[in-house]
């Protein structure tokens, strides 16, 4: 074999030193993992890794602050978009993004959301919604599909019983306040790249002082889910983007 | 100017960056005067009506830890709404200033004044093990001077501190000397007073991370330790107390915020019948002055404390003096307000008890 492949001109990827080299305590196949890796290169590649304030959720992302080396917060369930509406208000020129989870966003947070991206705080929000609770073990979620099971949904969610699937990206595009709603995936190479773009574009928009910028994720959670990550890709695509299109809300 | 009023005008004045509140009577003014001054235009300072009271302690969270100068005021039932926030706040050890003008509760209760949040503010109205600097103020001119104080504890301590005041203190019109004017610090001056906060990565230095979270047992029992530590610092250097005719007294009135003042009132009228009858006014709700009543209790035959609650501060007044004196305990509830002939009798009963 030869060495070609370790000389510097050849090198066609390397880990953005904005992630950290450590661990993940993500399951295998999680989206967490990539899309932190893409909030991670958007940072260092926009060169604002000492101006960049994260808020982290409660959830399995609540370990945020170990992955992405830059300064964070991590706040109480929920409350993610006050305490970033805040930091943005006192700080404009800094770089305000939370990264939240469909429970913490769309259930116990859902006030905080709306009234954050009504008032059209400059920042940026990313939404995880794997459409159930991963960190508490599998419980059913706002976002959770009907007929899917969960730990409290065991026979399936049932509109009679448990309500409807919330859309909240819908929603909040609704709102005067945001100015970029989009919904994508981390599933595909192709995807990946869209979602980088989407974030990017969240960031930028959110220095620009024009409103909310809003990027929800559709993700998997293949240990809540009991599938394999390739399984878990594919249940995803059948039916998570049935209930949940990607694509654009609003750009404006 | 109303108490309400002193309140917002002293937070500018201690160089203020971001008032985050929701409106709920008897406390209301403290937004309305911030919005009709328009501090941004001057100060920079943020004035912010939240969606909530859950919101608003978390904008605190949020701004404090960024190591700003920051506040929030409500009243009984809103504050109950923070608690959460508070907590977290406590264990994130986080500076910020919190003002509570009681009303008469349980519930959504009265907006007359109250006290009846007295075990709420000195005991962890949150989960977890944690204090709060409670001040109680018990006059509009003293409403101004907690406010600058308030900011300077909750920095020199990295701490949350509570502002008590009630509903009358809160709409009572009197002359005020307010604090001298602080500018507001540059980010420069926050990042040397304050290297913990979030403002940016450092250049070369490991992120800052505001946090309550210690999953580890052994971690949260350390952080637990060193709050505790935190508290008993606190115990010894910031215990505040007024002390009135306490000297040769026999009887000993123990008050705070309004009802102190009823209860001075009773304490002169007492002396002008030639009852030897002293005041003492925890200024410091927590810590508490337990040594000072100790001390009052060891030579003293009797001791009167007066709330607007069914009796709470009684509890630790009671602890203090450890059964050396006979505690007698009279208080008025949901609002009232009790005149000081009803102090006068309460007093007579304990003397001839």
């Amino acid at each position: 074999m030869n060495n070609e492949i370790a000389k510097p001109e050849n090198l066609v990827y390397t880990k953005t030193p904005v992630l950290n080299d450590v661990p993940m305590h993500y399951c295998p196949g999680c989206s967490h993992g990539v899309v932190h890796k893409l909030i991670a290169e958007v940072i260092d590649e926009m060169g604002i890794q000492e101006t960049a304030i994260g808020i982290a959720p409660v959830g399995c992302a609540v370990f945020a602050y170990k992955y992405i080396e830059i300064d964070w917060q991590q706040a109480a369930h929920g409350r993610a978009p006050a305490l970033a509406t805040a930091i943005k208000r006192l700080m404009p020129n800094k770089t305000v993004f939370t990264y939240q989870g469909d429970g913490d966003l769309a259930a116990i947070g859902t006030a905080e959301t709306i009234h954050a991206c009504n008032r059209g705080e400059n920042i940026a929000i990313i939404f995880i919604n794997n459409g159930i609770y991963g960190m508490t073990g599998g419980q059913m979620a706002p976002t959770t599909l009907e007929g899917m099971k969960t730990s409290t949904c065991p026979y399936g969610r049932n509109p009679e019983i448990n309500g409807y699937p919330l859309n909240i990206t819908k929603l909040v595009a609704e709102l005067e306040g945001t100015r970029y709603v989009t919904r994508q995936a981390v599933h595909t190479v192709a995807a990946v790249r869209k979602a980088k773009k989407a974030i990017r574009k969240a960031f930028e928009y959110s220095m620009e002082g024009k409103g909310t910028s809003f990027v929800e994720i559709v993700s998997t959670c293949n240990s809540g889910w009991k599938l394999s990550p390739v399984q878990s890709n594919k249940w995803m695509e059948e039916n998570m983007f049935k209930a949940y299109p990607l694509g654009d809300f609003k750009d404006r | 100017m109303k108490g309400n009023e002193a309140i917002a005008h002293a937070a500018i004045r201690s160089g203020c960056d971001g008032y985050f509140g929701y409106p709920i009577t008897p406390q209301s003014e403290v937004m309305e005067t911030l919005m009709e001054i328009e501090p941004w235009k001057t100060t920079g300072m943020v004035v912010l009506q939240a969606e909530s009271e859950v919101a608003s302690i978390n904008m605190v969270y949020g701004g404090a830890g960024c190591g700003k100068r920051v506040m929030t005021s409500s009243s009984s039932p809103g504050i109950s709404l923070m608690q959460e926030g508070i907590s977290y706040i406590a264990c994130a050890e986080l500076p910020c200033v919190i003002v509570n003008v009681m009303r008469g509760g349980p519930g959504l209760g009265t907006i007359q004044p109250s006290q009846a949040d007295y075990f709420q503010s000195v005991k962890g109205g949150g989960h977890g093990d944690y204090r709060l600097i409670t001040l109680a103020p018990n006059s509009v001119q003293e409403m101004a001077d907690h406010t600058s104080l308030a900011f300077d504890l909750a920095f020199k301590y990295r701490t949350p501190v509570l502002l008590l005041a009630d509903g009358a203190i809160g709409q009572m019109m009197e002359k005020v000397t307010l604090p001298p004017a602080r500018p507001r610090r540059t980010e420069e001056e926050i990042r040397k007073e304050c290297p913990w906060a979030t403002l940016g990565k450092r250049h070369g230095q490991k992120g800052n991370v505001i946090t309550s979270l210690a999953l580890l047992a052994e971690e949260m029992e350390a952080q637990n330790l060193k709050l505790q530590a935190k508290y008993a610092e606190i115990s010894t250097n910031e215990i505040r107390v007024e002390k009135y005719m306490c000297d040769d007294a026999d009887y000993v009135v123990v008050a705070f915020g309004l009802c102190a003042r009823i209860c001075k009132n009773a304490v002169e009228t007492a002396r002008a019948n030639g009852q030897k009858v002293g005041l003492l006014r925890p200024i410091t709700l927590w810590p508490f002055p337990t040594e000072e009543i100790r001390g009052l209790a060891e030579r003293t035959k009797g001791m009167l404390v007066v709330e607007l609650s069914s009796g709470q501060m009684v509890e630790d007044v009671r602890l203090a003096a450890n059964g050396k004196v006979d505690v007698q305990f009279y208080g008025r509830l949901g609002g009232i307000v009790p005149s000081p002939q009803e102090v006068t009798d309460a007093l007579h009963k304990l003397m001839n008890h």
